[in-house]
């Protein structure tokens, strides 16, 4: 006993201690996230398998020169500085860009960033002579970054970009654009499979583990350079789970805490059982995209604003379960380039049968039409039956459509090739059905209208040009001021609605559902997110 | 018997040969575009085509074809155009995954198979048959993914007995011989063993039915022999036409199923496959292909070889 009385002051000096090591011993927190691709996306800089696969293995391991603001959920992001502190045109030449690189940040592997580095990474996916060159990498930023002509390190922390034309909406492409370490590169041998399981960005996430088509191991970056963005979980465990039913179950089982969209079918289950449904305004829409070449039936405006009105968009809304907004333009009416269009899209029978019958169409003289379709994948909801009501509700205004069904892939062939190529024009396709990003002004807009896109130079698949809009574009892409820049935007998209370019149906949500143990995600409203911000119970 | 080995072996020289060529050929028979596994569905026609040369795409396909088999002869099936890896090793080790699954699933059907069959037979008319006959007609019948959904929902998400997916909680490169991972392996192998379950229950039934009015066993049978020393030799007898089943249930199951793998999102051949499959990669689905007919031939002709050790009867033909 009395042993005890003399040890207790100093085992009383001891607990703090004792506090202190418990807490550094404190469990790992984990998130365990089930993804709906098939297999972990590129690790070795620039993620393939689409937009969707930037935040898991792009935007955790790499930064851009000019980033994504991806953790706000209640506005649209914009952009923010990256690896970039700051960049600006060259007053004297606007072909020329000038961004300043952000100094003491360090890769995984411990080198240092510098203008240098990034020059190394252009080269690595635009220079085919390099020895780094990649053409699995390059293949999937190319066509992201097509303004770029030339590079170079003016000094240390200053890179010289000049782009092919004057291009005041060319920032807009850089977060596509990822910087990995040369350091690390040359330390494995310069073996790209080496560099894909031990990748080593800037970013907040570690690669720790890689098992393909099975598991990827993020592991926090606690030196990370931008000390808001300090994940807030230790841990986040990718695991592909490509079936939709199948990530439900891994959920509702606990092996899995976040899954990306789960089945419309499941949704109550999920509810009832506690389990939480995250939405968010998402930059997607569901169209046909019509051919205005002679000979579409779609050449007619007034068949395309017919096409617009004879749908119940909320019908559409309510058999995805609540999984999508109607659309009423190719973009959301919430972003910042809707504009006023004149052309209200909505639910309007007797006005799309009035539209019809002025442009000579009716009950006896039926105006047919063949779509091409997929029969499901990657943003094409519930293609089938989705199309499936499109055709109803089109019949009822005396469009006759008959659909070409194919796998995405296949349709994809169809898209890059325009409906002038013979595949779509050989069979009378007038029409085609593809999920769109609408991301950024030349992914939701400039792409579809710029007339020097027409396919095959671009997915202006329809062939449309309207000479005011490509003026409208040459303004836009000659003036860099950002609000300027929105109201042409917006004059755009408005032109865009105002000519029915396409039939728009739906905006994915970009559902996820989460299992009581996430107390925090962030939706952005992009399909760039910010895994720093999932914290775990 | 060494010459009946040469013959078999030389059986399946030309059919391994037209094994390549059908795994070379049939993907080409797909629609789509092989480069849409990398590039983005708008690159522009410049990027396609550099891929097309990178990748060796832009020659001609009996060209493709000569360098194909020639690397293949020398162990090495290319690297997938989607991921990067090599593709033995992709295919290797989703094999030794499918063939992990497919020996568990294998040995539960064929040895419910047999006893119900067995039983079946020997019982012919009575109710173990019709409720074995029942039990097979169904396993036969029954959609795998529908089954595969139904026990998940039961024994998974209800009662929490077994995981609903994945090959172990580390992956299956941390696999391990205990209850913790073997439990991964439950729902899949008792899905993927239901259809053999049915066929060898089929098989064994009508050929103990009728052994069992052949001649030499109505002989056994007057000799005063028992009923377990006379289903022995029915037993021998039934062997080898219940092998040549089994192997080749064992065959299919070890290309794995493309439904219940995914279900399970369990990473052996039928995930594999439906993934080259989606994504067009094709010296993925070509190598996996390959591998998985040769498995085929190389189990059709181990059967062909076991069964005249069983009946010698069948090495002198």
């Amino acid at each position: 006993m009395r042993f005890v009385w003399k040890k207790l002051p100093a085992w009383f000096l001891a607990l703090p201690l004792a506090f202190s090591l418990q807490s550094g011993v404190q469990a790992e927190t984990v998130a365990r996230y089930g993804i709906s691709m098939a297999d972990i996306p590129l690790t070795t800089g620039q993620p393939d398998r689409g937009a969707g696969a930037y935040q898991f293995t792009g935007h955790t391991i790499y930064d851009p020169l000019i980033a994504w603001e991806a953790n706000i959920g209640t506005r649209p992001g914009k952009l923010i500085p990256g690896l970039a502190t700051s960049w600006k045109v060259d007053p004297s030449d606007h072909k020329k860009w000038l961004f300043t690189i952000r100094k003491g940040v360090k890769f995984h592997d411990g080198s240092d960033l510098k203008a240098s580095s990034v020059v190394w990474n252009l080269d690595k996916v635009l220079s085919d002579k390099s020895a780094q060159f990649d053409a699995k990498q390059s293949a999937q930023v190319r066509p992201r970054i097509p303004s770029i002509a030339s590079y170079r390190a003016v000094d240390e922390y200053t890179l010289e970009i000049t782009t092919k034309n004057v291009d005041a909406l060319f920032p807009y492409q850089l977060p596509w654009f990822l910087i990995g370490s040369p350091a690390q590169w040359e330390n494995l041998g310069k073996d790209w499979s080496k560099v894909a399981t031990q990748p080593s960005g800037t970013g907040p996430f570690k690669l720790e583990k890689l098992v393909p088509r099975e598991r990827a191991d993020l592991v926090k970056n606690t030196n990370y350079w931008d000390k808001t963005r300090i994940p807030k979980t230790d841990r986040i465990v990718l695991v592909p789970i490509p079936d939709a039913m199948t990530r439900a179950n891994a959920l509702l089982n606990g092996q899995v805490d976040i899954i990306e969209s789960p089945p419309p079918d499941i949704l109550p289950q999920l509810k009832s059982s506690g389990f939480k449904l995250v939405t968010n305004v998402t930059p997607h829409v569901w169209p046909y995209h019509f051919s205005t070449y002679p000979g579409s039936p779609w050449t007619d405006i007034r068949v395309r604003k017919a096409a617009n009105l004879a749908i119940d968009r909320n019908a559409i809304v309510k058999l995805l379960n609540g999984l999508a907004v109607p659309a009423k333009g190719q973009l959301d009416s919430t972003s910042p380039w809707f504009g006023k269009p004149a052309f209200k899209i909505g639910y309007d029978l007797p006005a799309a049968k009035a539209l019809m019958a002025q442009a000579g169409y009716g009950p006896n003289k039926p105006l047919k039409a063949k779509i091409i379709i997929a029969q499901g994948g990657t943003g094409q909801m519930l293609s089938l039956p989705m199309n499936e009501f499109i055709q109803q509700s089109l019949a009822e205004i005396g469009i006759q459509l008959e659909f070409e069904v194919v796998e995405l892939e296949n349709l994809y062939l169809h898209w890059r090739s325009g409906a002038k190529a013979d595949m779509n024009a050989g069979k009378d396709i007038t029409g085609i059905n593809l999920g769109y990003v609408t991301a950024d002004p030349f992914y939701a807009l400039t792409r579809f209208v710029d007339s020097r896109y027409i396919a095959p130079n671009g997915v202006n698949w329809g062939g449309y040009s309207n000479p005011k809009l490509d003026t409208t574009l040459d303004t836009l892409r000659n003036n860099f001021d950002t609000k300027v820049q929105d109201g042409l935007l917006a004059e755009v998209h408005q032109t865009m609605v105002d000519d029915a370019l396409m039939l728009w149906v739906v905006h994915d949500v970009n559902p996820h559902a989460l299992s009581p143990k996430v107390q925090e995600f962030i939706q952005a409203q992009h399909w760039f997110q910010d895994l720093t911000t999932i914290r775990m119970k | 018997m060494l010459s009946y080995i040469l013959k078999r072996l030389l059986y399946a020289l030309p059919i391994a040969l037209s094994v390549t060529v059908v795994s070379f050929m049939l993907v080409y028979l797909a629609p789509g575009d092989p480069l849409n596994a990398i590039a983005p569905a708008d690159a522009p026609a410049d990027v396609i085509q550099a891929l097309k040369s990178a990748y060796g795409l832009d020659k001609p396909i009996p060209i493709q074809y000569g360098l194909w088999l020639w690397r293949a002869l020398h162990g090495d099936l290319g690297t997938s155009i989607s991921s990067g890896r090599a593709v033995l090793g992709e295919v290797l080790g989703a094999v030794s995954n499918t063939f992990m699954l497919a020996t568990i699933a294998s040995f539960i059907g064929v040895f419910i198979g047999c006893v119900l069959g067995a039983l079946a037979g020997y019982w012919r008319g009575s109710w173990i048959d019709k409720i074995a006959t029942t039990l097979s007609v169904i396993g036969v019948s029954i959609p795998h993914y529908w089954l595969g959904l139904v026990l998940t929902i039961i024994f998974s998400i209800t009662l929490g007995w077994f995981p609903a997916m994945g090959a172990g909680p580390g992956g299956s490169s941390e696999w391990v011989w205990d209850y913790e991972h073997l439990k991964y392996l439950v729902l899949p192998a008792v899905t993927l063993s239901v259809i053999p379950m049915g066929i060898i229950t089929r098989t064994v039934r009508a050929l103990v039915a009728d052994m069992l009015e052949q001649e030499f066993v109505i002989a056994l049978r007057a000799r005063g022999l028992s009923s377990l020393v006379v289903f022995r030799h029915v037993a021998k007898n039934t062997a080898p036409t219940v092998l040549a089943v089994t192997g080749l249930q064992i065959g299919y199951l070890m290309g794995g199923s493309i439904l219940v793998e995914t279900v399970f999102a369990w990473p052996g051949t039928g995930f594999l496959l439906n993934t080259a499959i989606f994504q067009r990669d094709i010296p993925l689905l070509q190598g996996t292909l390959l591998v998985l007919c040769m498995i085929f031939v190389v189990l059709n002709l181990l059967v062909d070889i076991v069964q005249p050790l069983i009946d010698p009867r069948m090495g002198r033909t």
